[in-house]
Parts: structure tokens; C-alpha cells; sequence
């Protein structure tokens, strides 16, 4: 008897914590006042970091709530624990009568071109990704991160004391290429002296690989490195603070991380892309079948704001007068390896 | 050169010292006939309790130097406990192993996620303990400017705990009583249980002692290499671990060198892809050397390995 008690409780515990590892959240949805009688329902699949990753993910889930607030939309998310997740939440979310699905990340690219094809009346959208053929009822959307890049690496070059710099990515593909050589241009055009150690560490998810990346950085006379990379970048802004020396971030300001060390972040505004969805689809302004490309210009990159914390106000004062060139196109900021090396 | 060299064999051991936990966790277990394949859990949780119980306490009684490893014990006291669960299921209720340690692999990251939510409201990860509250680095006045000796021994203290573990689980296994039992346990449960050994007390120490020291393993990420956690921290090292201890013949000794082998492929991947090495190779090739690296010494230099005779069954008492 005893014993099946036991079990029974065991068995329980075991069952509650699962289910407390990939429960759906449903954040209650607030009752917006609904004008048309119906609201909007915008809801998004996130990638495996879920929507406290403080990253991404974390940004566009900002962006659904900003909507929610002052568009009196009916926000909702489904996370991913695994890639083999993707299809099926955009599909739950389908089945729910979402006016909008979002997918979040590049990786996401297929099952949302798959699920267009499968459902033809259901709008989607997708965070850093770019079809070659834009099916009618997707938008894609796509950030200039070389524009934030260049300009950190203007504020790198700038600060070298050792004129030399690094440069750490999480795998070699388009997105990443923009930071990195939109990094290398931004140095360059600051201080054509300074050398670039640029490495790729193979994983975004490998925090003690950034970390020994870092260290071989560090150790071989860099003073700033800059990474993009997700949570490998971690394992370098450790080394950076053991160190003291400098380390720039990226997607969101990562300056909390190491207060004394993160310099300036390059950040992407995924909130601001996602509100601006919402606000056009709410005024009938849907644009399917195209890709949205948001740079400086658009409020869709920038540097971090607590950036005035250890950057020197004259640089800052550059880098702004640098921002104006860039999106008056004086200045083009070249986005992979052969618009580089065009450049020179 | 030698920098190089001092640069690999630095990288070797700090990459290799979580594996060596986990695969230390694995050998107690196995050993005593519990498959354990719940040390991926074990290890998240370990990381989990040993990031957030420093920085609570940091905040509370600010960097004082027993705030780390106070922390470092409470990953492995939360290890124990997931080691205790892994134990009531297999061992007093006789359920599959298997099915139990995957049940641990779940319920680690659950359960880590579900208090990272209540305790940092809502974040999923925990916030960065300060520097001065982290793990000892024992070297690090001495050595932090040394350009040859500073890469390889200016590590944190986890590293040299780790090693220093390895040496005291072969002892315990092969040099007292205890562990002539616990190995008893694992090649023939009902002849120890004719000499008097109860085989369920043997099994249940085992397999906590496993939990607690897979659970320092993810303190020794969490705490170390870097200083919080988050969701994607162990990503498939506990599988590692495992795989290491397999490849170390189920001996400790043995696990810290397939360890130290994993390590130092990873090194010596990051080493050819920096910009010291003067010609570049694609990430993608470089990425699989651990792993080809690892089946060639596999099809190659080890012999048969062989597992304890009654890993992976439940004893039932009685029972012919």
C-alpha cells in the first residue's frame, strides 16, 4: 500500500514536472476593449531561446505587447524547445484564427514557406529571413545589421589602445557575415592600421568555446572584441571581465552583463519590426510577398544606449554624424566577404 | 609555438572539467548496476541551484569568499536529490532505468526554467554573479601575466577539484571496502546480497553520489566558465559525459582521459581556426574533428570494453 502511494506521488511529481518544462503559456489576454467588435489576433513561434531569452525572441514578444497596448491587439506565443517544434506551433497557432503567425529566426525559414503553401488565406511573417520568391501571403523581414556593426567597429577602432581588435562569430551564414563584415569596414574606416582577429566558433550555444576564443584574442594583444554569437558570446564578455579589458555586445544591450566591459552593443530593434507589422495590418497596409528591410533609417538597428557610459562623448558625437552618412547612402556598408573586399 | 601549445592544453582542461564530473557521476552509478542516463538532467540542475543560490546569497552577505562555495554545494546537494528521485524510481520501484533518466533529462530543465521564472521574475536565465563571488582561481596573482604557465594553470579551482576527484573515486572503488561493494553490487547483487550487503542501500548511495557530482558539474560551467545560467548552458554535455565514461571502460581513470581527449579535440579544433594558424579552413570541417577524432581512437586503440554484469537490471530480492 505504502508503496503504491509512493508511486502514485512520484509518478505525479514526475508528470507536473514535465508538463512545467514545455507548457503552452497562454498569457491571459488582456480584455481589450474590442472597437470592431473583433480584435486583431497576433501571435508568434519563437525559437528555441524562448521569450525571456533576453534576446531576439525576447524583443519581438516586447513588440507583440507594445501592439497589444496601444493597438489593442490579442497577442499570443507558443515557444519552441526543439527545431522539430517549429511546424507544428505555427500550425497550433493556424488552428487558433490567427489573423498573423510570426516566425522568429532565420532557422524557421522552411516550415514558414512550408505552412504558406499548406494554408493559402492565412498571413505569415518572418524575423531575419529573405525568399528568393516571397510567397503572396508572407512578409519577410531583414535588419542591415552591418549599419550597427560599422558603427561599432567605428567606436573599436577608434578606442584600440593595442590597435588590434577581434572579432567572434556563431556560425559562417548571411546573417552573421553582415556583423562581421560590417565590423570590419566600420574598424577600418576608423583606423586603417588597426588589425581584425576574426574567428567563427562553429555554435551559438557553446559559451566555454567563445570563452577560449577569447582568451587566444586577448592573450595575442586584442583589447576589444566584438561577438556575434548568442550564448558562445558569453563565455567571451567572462573572459572580458576577468581581464578588464573591452568587449562589445550584440542583438540587445549586453552592457548589464559586465557593467565595466561592454562598451556598446550593436542591437537589432525586433520590437520596433513587429509593431510596425502590426500597426500597417491593423490599417490595412499589408504588403504580402515582400521583404521588409529595416537599417538605421528605419529605427531598425542602432547602438546600444547606455553606450555614453564608457565611450568617450567625442566618438559618440562621430558616430553619430557617421549614422546621417549612412542613411543618406554617402557611406555604403558592405554586407559579406565580396562587398568587402569591393570596397578596398 | 609554445604558446600554442600552452594556449591547447589550457582550452583541454577547462572544456574537459565538466565532462569529467558528469563522467565520474556515471561511473558510480554504472557501477553499481544503475544505467544512469539522467546525468544531462542532474548537471542542469546542478548549474541552475549553483548560479542562483550564489548570487542570491552574494546580494545578501555580498562577495564573501564562502558564498561560492556554499553555492558550489548546493548544486551539489540539488544534484543528490535528483540522484535520490533517479534512485526511488529504479531501484526501490524497479522501473526501467532508461525511461527514469530520461524522466531526470525533462524534469532538470523544467524545473530549473519553472524556479528561474519565479525567483528573476519571469527570465529564463539567472542574473551574472559578480567576479569576486565566482569559484576560486588559486593561480591567479601568480601566473595571470605569465604568458606560458598563466593559459594552462591560471584555472578555476573546479579544474583541479575535478581532477583531484578522480583520484579519490579510484580510490574508493578500488582501494576500500565501500567501493569493493558497490562494484559487488553492480557484477552479481545476489551474491553480495548472500554475504550481507544490502544491495538496495549500495545502489541508493551510488546513485546519489552520481547526481551530486554531475550536479558540481554544471556548477563548474555555471560558476566558472561562465558566471550564470540559461537554458541552452549543457546542451548535450551530460551525453558526453556518458559517452566518455563508456569509452573509459566504466573506470574513473579511464573517463578522465576520454575526457581530456574530448577536450583537447575541441582545442585543438578552436586552435586551427584562429588567426595565428595563417591559412583558414572552413568551420564547418573544423567542427567535426572532435568527432572524427573520437571514432578513430574508438575503432582504433580501445579494445572490447565491458560494462558491470548487472548494469542496467533491477535486483529484486528473492527473485531466482
Amino acid at each position: 500500500m505504502f508503496k503504491k502511494v509512493t508511486a502514485l506521488v512520484l509518478a505525479t511529481i514526475l508528470t507536473v514536472g514535465l508538463m512545467s518544462g514545455c507548457t503552452k503559456k497562454t498569457e491571459e489576454p488582456k480584455e481589450v476593449e474590442k472597437a470592431e467588435g473583433k480584435a486583431l489576433k497576433i501571435a508568434m513561434v519563437t525559437d528555441v531561446g524562448g521569450v525571456h531569452d533576453k534576446s531576439f525572441n525576447q524583443s519581438a514578444w516586447e513588440g507583440l505587447q507594445k501592439a497589444e497596448s496601444e493597438l489593442g491587439i490579442e497577442p499570443n506565443y507558443l515557444e519552441s524547445k526543439q527545431e522539430a517544434d517549429y511546424a507544428s506551433n505555427l500550425e497550433r497557432l493556424v488552428d487558433q484564427d490567427s489573423d498573423l503567425v510570426w516566425g522568429i529566426g532565420y532557422l524557421m525559414g522552411n516550415q514558414v514557406q512550408e505552412a504558406a503553401t499548406n494554408y493559402p488565406d492565412q498571413k505569415f511573417a518572418i524575423i531575419d529571413n529573405a525568399y528568393e520568391k516571397t510567397p503572396e501571403n508572407v512578409i519577410g523581414v531583414v535588419f542591415k545589421e552591418q549599419e550597427a556593426s560599422f558603427l561599432v567597429g567605428y567606436i573599436a577602432g577608434k578606442m584600440t589602445k593595442t590597435n588590434k581588435v577581434g572579432f567572434i562569430g556563431g556560425m559562417d551564414f548571411a546573417v552573421i557575415n553582415r556583423f562581421h563584415y560590417g565590423f570590419k569596414a566600420g574598424v577600418k574606416y576608423a583606423n586603417p592600421e588597426c588589425e581584425v582577429m576574426e574567428q567563427y566558433a562553429g555554435a551559438f550555444d557553446k559559451p566555454a568555446l567563445g570563452r577560449s576564443i577569447a582568451e587566444n584574442f586577448y592573450g595575442n594583444g586584442a583589447d576589444i572584441i566584438f561577438h556575434a554569437s548568442g550564448d558562445t558570446g558569453n563565455g567571451m564578455i567572462e573572459v572580458a571581465k576577468e581581464k578588464n579589458k573591452y568587449a562589445i555586445g550584440v542583438d540587445k544591450d549586453q552592457n548589464k552583463d559586465a557593467p565595466e566591459n561592454v562598451i556598446t552593443s550593436a542591437i537589432k530593434r525586433v520590437d520596433n519590426a513587429i509593431y510596425n507589422t502590426a500597426k500597417d495590418l491593423k490599417e490595412g497596409k499589408w504588403k504580402g510577398g515582400s521583404t521588409v528591410v529595416y537599417g538605421l533609417a528605419e529605427g531598425g538597428v542602432d547602438i546600444a544606449p547606455t553606450s555614453d557610459k564608457l565611450v568617450p562623448k567625442e566618438i559618440l558625437a562621430e558616430v553619430e554624424a557617421l549614422k546621417q552618412k549612412i542613411i543618406n547612402s554617402e557611406i555604403k556598408v558592405p554586407q559579406n566577404k565580396e562587398e568587402y573586399e569591393a570596397m578596398k | 609555438m609554445i604558446q600554442s601549445i600552452a594556449f591547447i592544453l589550457g582550452t583541454t582542461l577547462m572544456y574537459a572539467t565538466p565532462l569529467i564530473y558528469g563522467a565520474l557521476g556515471g561511473v558510480f552509478s554504472e557501477n553499481s548496476g544503475v544505467v544512469n542516463i539522467g546525468i544531462e538532467g542532474m548537471m542542469t540542475i546542478g548549474a541552475f541551484s549553483g548560479a542562483a543560490s550564489t548570487f542570491l546569497l552574494c546580494d545578501l552577505y555580498g562577495p564573501v569568499w564562502w558564498v561560492p562555495w556554499l553555492g558550489f554545494l548546493i548544486a551539489a546537494i540539488a544534484g543528490g536529490l535528483f540522484g535520490l528521485l533517479h534512485a526511488v524510481a529504479s531501484v526501490t520501484f524497479n522501473a526501467d532505468q532508461v525511461v527514469s533518466g530520461i524522466a531526470i533529462n525533462f524534469l532538470g530543465p523544467g524545473v530549473s526554467l519553472f524556479l528561474a521564472g519565479i525567483l528573476f521574475g519571469g527570465s529564463t536565465t539567472t542574473p551574472a554573479i559578480p567576479l569576486e563571488a565566482k569559484l576560486l582561481r588559486p593561480f591567479n596573482n601568480l601566473l595571470q601575466d605569465n604568458p606560458i604557465l598563466g593559459p594552462i594553470f591560471n584555472q578555476y579551482i573546479s579544474v583541479y577539484i575535478a581532477l583531484f576527484l578522480v583520484f579519490v573515486s579510484w580510490y574508493v572503488l578500488y582501494k576500500t571496502k565501500l567501493g569493493l561493494r558497490i562494484r559487488a553490487v553492480g557484477e552479481h547483487p545476489e551474491a553480495a546480497d548472500t554475504l550481507g550487503i544490502s544491495v538496495y542501500k549500495i545502489r541508493y548511495l551510488s546513485v546519489i553520489i552520481s547526481g551530486a557530482l554531475s550536479g558540481l558539474g554544471g556548477a563548474s560551467l555555471s560558476m566558472a566558465i561562465i558566471a550564470n545560467f540559461r537554458p541552452t548552458l549543457i546542451s548535450g554535455q551530460g551525453f558526453i559525459a556518458l559517452a566518455a565514461m563508456i569509452f573509459g571502460k566504466w573506470k574513473p581513470q579511464g573517463a578522465m582521459w576520454a575526457c581530456l581527449l574530448f577536450g583537447a579535440t575541441t582545442a585543438v579544433q578552436i586552435y586551427l581556426g584562429s588567426p595565428q594558424v595563417g591559412f583558414k579552413i572552413s568551420t564547418h570541417l573544423l567542427s567535426m574533428i572532435p568527432y572524427v577524432i573520437t571514432l578513430i581512437v574508438l575503432m582504433g586503440f580501445v579494445g572490447k570494453s565491458a560494462s558491470p554484469a548487472a548494469n542496467g537490471v533491477p535486483y529484486e530480492k528473492g527473485k531466482r
